[in-house]
């Protein structure tokens, strides 16, 4: 036999009434689904690299450190990167000494200034070029090379001897870099009790490594003129007691930029996930 | 008392579940929504873009519907029409943590896509 159905009381009644009322703002408040969801955000090139079948990675300005050819080294990383990440055909040809071809196109200068002088009466030396030089330590140091890349018709030259390619260069620093101050970090400690905390300990560290600062330069081989020029910025940094050869901080910091450097050349797909909401 | 207070929390509860005309379109922009993310998730981004935009003229205070538009574009490559999705969700829900996560990260993306470049 069942037993008899209480009757609600007013009491009962109110009791379901407010819990239906909050239940339902708990549900409008926090009824929010998601679905995380992969996507693939393609990339457009940042050049119009349509009109060249070919590409010639020429050479850069580099220094920093004598432990690496930095020149040597980013003109075959860049190459083997493009082979296998871009339409384009890669020229094989001897990455170009362009840090004595900058000074011989100085001294060729100076000496066409020198004539024209004589012509003209005294120099004023207002006109005179900043002294390039002979090594790369800093980055100042490459600033008068810079005006290597405005040279159209050195680059017009270079392009014709290779029928018309995009003409990649610019200039590169690798140098070592060291960084003292303060560090947090997480420290684990136990107390009486045997009990583990993780807790956050500011300490004095000294840290050195690297940094790696190159210049791209695209250049329309058809014209000698400047298309395109970018600046990155790397460094990594190491305890002192660890002892990390260069050109494997070289490598871990290129590896950094190659997408982005690739990115104006050719489209990329970059993948990630998104959450949907409902 | 006791009996006339029950009455006035049952009417509030009703009237909070009672659909209004915004409550109305929301329903129907929900509608949209939930077929968008159907599509999405089997890969028919561009349906699922025609949904959402519905989903946003039927309502266009519905933050999580252009939340979704701008992962949309994001993924067809329309990088700017994903921004301004994004930047109207947030104006509309600026405390929205996965709103946030979500431009967060394609504004990653987006200075990867156009980083600084130097003057020729």
């Amino acid at each position: 036999m069942n037993a008899p159905r209480p009757r609600p009381t007013s009491r009962n009644l109110l009791a379901l009434a407010v819990m239906s009322t909050l239940g339902g703002a708990l549900v409008a408040g926090c009824g929010v689904t998601t679905y995380e969801i992969p996507i693939e955000t393609p990339i457009r090139p940042k050049l119009d690299v349509t009109p060249f079948q070919r590409v010639l990675i020429a050479g850069f300005v580099a220094g920093g450190t004598d432990d690496v050819d930095t020149n040597q080294e980013t003109v075959r990383l860049l190459r083997s990167q493009l082979r296998s990440k871009s339409s384009l055909r890669i020229i094989d040809a001897d990455a170009l000494p362009l840090m004595s071809i900058a000074q011989d196109q100085q001294k060729g200068g100076a000496e066409s200034a020198v004539e024209q002088g004589s012509r003209d009466g005294p120099s004023t030396g207002i006109d005179k070029p900043m002294s390039l030089p002979g090594q790369i330590r800093e980055e100042k140091d490459l600033e008068p090379y810079e005006r290597l890349f405005a040279n159209t018709a050195y680059w017009k030259r270079i392009g014709e001897e290779y029928q018309n390619p995009l003409i990649v260069t610019g200039t590169v620093l690798f140098a070592p870099h060291s960084r003292a101050g303060f560090v947090s970090r997480d420290v684990e400690q136990y107390d009486s009790f045997g009990r583990r905390r993780v807790v956050p300990v500011r300490s004095y560290l000294e840290r050195k490594g690297f940094v790696l600062r190159p210049k791209f330069v695209f250049i329309d081989g058809r014209t000698g003129a400047t298309m395109h020029s970018e600046s990155y910025r790397e460094e990594v940094l190491y305890s002192v007691q660890q002892n990390t050869p260069a050109l494997s901080s070289y490598f871990e910091l290129m590896d950094r930029l190659v997408p982005n450097f690739l990115s104006a050349l050719s489209s990329q797909k970059v993948r990630g996930t998104r959450v949907l909401l409902m | 008392m006791l009996l006339r207070l029950t009455m006035v929390v049952a009417l509030l509860s009703s009237s909070l579940a009672t659909p209004t005309w915004a409550d109305g379109n929301r329903e129907a922009a929900k509608n949209e929504a939930q077929f968008g993310i159907d599509v999405a998730r089997r890969g028919l981004w561009r349906e699922a873009i025609y949904r959402w935009e519905r989903a946003v003229e039927l309502d266009p205070t519905y933050a999580a519907a252009l939340n979704n538009l701008g992962v949309a574009y994001e993924h067809e490559g329309e990088l700017e029409k994903a921004r301004g999705a994004y930047e109207k969700a947030l104006a509309i829900e600026p405390d929205n943590a996965q709103i946030r996560q979500n431009y967060d990260l394609f504004k990653e993306v987006n200075e990867r896509a156009a980083p600084k470049t130097d003057k020729p």
